[in-house]
């Protein structure tokens, strides 16, 4: 499957997601671990295009799914659900198997 | 103007909670230590024939009790002679969102709906995320889902993934936030500025909520079996589920059933870490919630938790990640029934459990989930392989959370590692004394900590003698 992503673009009422950092490393909880202290504290949410047309990495509006107005940089559109059902895995291919073979044995 | 920093925030919190939860939660307040809890549970006067009829009306309860025979059969040609309990599960994966989080959810929406709030927000990268949106759709009330969702690098659980697709699916606003304890700063600053109501795990309502699910299974087995389950193995995170299906088996006259929590072991790993998040397999249901939340129970969303699991276990086990996968495909092979992996944490804790108990003895596991994309153990092994953990098939016992997850060879291997209920009891102890700062516990407090503990006044007080810290007045 190929992700059609004609361009870095989007135009008013395209669905679409944005980035906002909430808080930068220096902004952030006072205790944290060492992995997380260094990284900001961001965020992403989706909605439906306010600007007329924009490119990726520009500040927009959008309208979340709820009717809020809410702003961020513009980091994709039409964006798609990809996670998916993983590969097969010989450690859990064969407990099927193996499994009824000891059931069929005490019968 | 209010000023949006994080202490700034932090520092108002009461105030932004008040009205988001509609409760005052000073006036249950009797020391620094005690409040009453059952005075707080009454506070939203719903009886459990209201709730019930609550959550029909949107189609929440009323599940299947199934029985595992094959399951029990396979257990019992590896047992001892005698023993292989026979094992029941409670099908929650048919709730309207595929879990029984909807039992949480369903109150707390028809209360804020009856409260007149416009809006929920609920902090969560799991089902209740989904659960909320799910009711919130059917009541007609805009919902917020904050979940914990990526590491820094913008990689995020394949399991998670799919609750955020499953919330916007239900027509949530979604906020995919990365890794670290701010997901409740950012929760105070929606609820201050949507002034929604807080849909918190921690509730009165979302507790209530759970009572139908232990009540519904005790009336079942009594009608099905003519009794009531030996046993109730509850996965256990924050509490509630624990605390909520063992007050409703009370309130069905199951006083005799013992009730098991169980987890999935990942000591050592940090859940507040960007480097661990995604070296887990498990987001919730696991050691990092559950032992946490049981030595300090009020270390949540709201003033006071009604999710207090030590008040109800007789007994916490544990349990490994590779155990409940091997289970996982156990249920879809020999069951019939594929369901996710997450929710399927008490069901491989309960086959370590059948084999220490006799075989006219009846183990209920009180939940299961729903299954897709991502949130199914060969999305979830694909993905740990990714983030460098060792899958191989062996002795679970073997396994390092964050660096292997190791599949059992066969059912024998799934066994459950007791966790010490005394030293977590001493732990509560030492942190409720520690949050209570210079005041010094009273009577009334150790009669609060004895029954907050399931132990009793002498243990309380030998406990608090033998830390020599604090002195009882």
């Amino acid at each position: 499957m190929v992700k059609l992503k004609p361009s870095p673009k989007a135009k008013k009422g395209d669905l679409v997601q944005v980035h906002i950092v909430v808080l930068a490393p220096d902004e952030r909880a006072p205790i944290l671990p060492e992995a997380t202290r260094c990284v900001p504290y961001e965020g992403w949410i989706k909605g439906y295009l306010l600007d007329e047309v924009a490119e990726f990495g520009q500040t927009v509006r959008i309208e979340s799914f709820i009717g809020r107005q809410l702003s961020g940089v513009l980091v994709d559109s039409h964006p798609i659900y990809d996670h998916n059902f993983g590969e097969p895995h010989s450690e859990l291919n064969t407990i099927g198997k193996e499994s009824w073979k000891k059931l069929e044995s005490v019968d | 103007m209010s000023n949006n920093d994080y202490d700034s925030v932090m520092a108002r919190k009461n105030k932004i909670l008040q009205p988001a939860l509609g409760i005052d939660y000073e006036k249950f307040e009797q020391s620094p230590i005690t409040f009453d809890y059952e005075m707080l549970m009454a506070e939203p006067g719903y009886s459990l024939g209201e709730i019930q009829r609550v959550q029909r009306s949107t189609g929440v309860g009323d599940t299947p009790l199934v029985e595992l025979k094959n399951i029990t059969k396979l257990v019992r040609s590896v047992a001892l002679p005698g023993k292989g309990a026979r094992i029941i599960v409670k099908d929650e994966r048919n709730n309207p969102s595929g879990s029984f989080k909807d039992r949480r959810a369903s109150l707390s929406i028809y209360h804020a709906a009856q409260m007149g709030y416009k809006g929920v927000v609920c902090a969560s990268s799991g089902n209740y995320g989904a659960a909320v949106a799910s009711q919130a759709a059917k009541y007609g009330l805009k919902a917020i889902v904050i979940q914990e969702a990526f590491d820094s690098r913008r990689v995020g659980q394949p399991e998670i993934l799919e609750k955020t697709r499953a919330c916007e699916a239900y027509g949530a606003e979604v906020w995919q936030m990365s890794v670290g304890p701010e997901l409740f700063y950012i929760m105070l600053r929606i609820l201050e500025e949507t002034r929604y109501f807080s849909a918190s795990l921690y509730t009165p309502m979302s507790i209530l909520g759970i009572e139908t699910l232990g009540y519904e299974l005790a009336q079942q087995m009594k009608q099905q079996e003519g009794r009531f389950p030996d046993m109730v193995v509850i996965t256990h995170a924050g509490g509630g589920n624990v605390s909520g299906t063992a007050r409703g088996l009370q309130k069905a006259g199951a006083y005799s059933t013992t009730v098991v929590g169980a987890s999935v072991d990942l000591q050592g790993l940090h859940m507040a870490s960007d480097y661990d998040f995604n070296r887990k397999s498990f987001t919730t249901g696991h050691t990092g919630f559950g032992i946490p939340f049981l030595t300090l129970p009020d270390r949540t969303d709201v003033p006071r938790s009604c999710a207090r699991g030590l008040r109800y276990l007789d007994r916490y086990v544990t349990t490994t990640q590779g155990e409940v996968f091997f289970v996982t495909e156990l249920l879809a092979r020999l069951e019939g029934m594929e369901r996710g992996p997450a929710g399927n944490t008490s069901l491989a804790a309960a086959i370590g459990l059948a084999f220490e108990l006799d075989q006219d003895q009846v183990i209920v596991v009180q939940e299961t989930e729903y299954t897709a994309a991502g949130k199914i153990h060969t999305a979830q092994l694909t993905f740990a392989r990714q983030n460098g953990i060792e899958v191989r098939r062996g002795d679970p016992k073997e396994s390092i959370p964050g660096k292997s997850i190791v599949i059992p060879e066969g059912v024998e291997q799934v066994r459950v590692e007791e966790y010490n209920l005394q030293k977590v009891r001493q732990s509560y102890i030492k942190n409720v004394l520690k949050t209570a700062g210079s005041y010094q516990p009273q009577e009334m407090d150790l009669s609060f900590m004895a029954e907050d503990t399931k132990s009793s006044r002498d243990f309380i007080f030998e406990t608090i003698a033998s830390s020599k810290q604090v002195q009882v007045a």
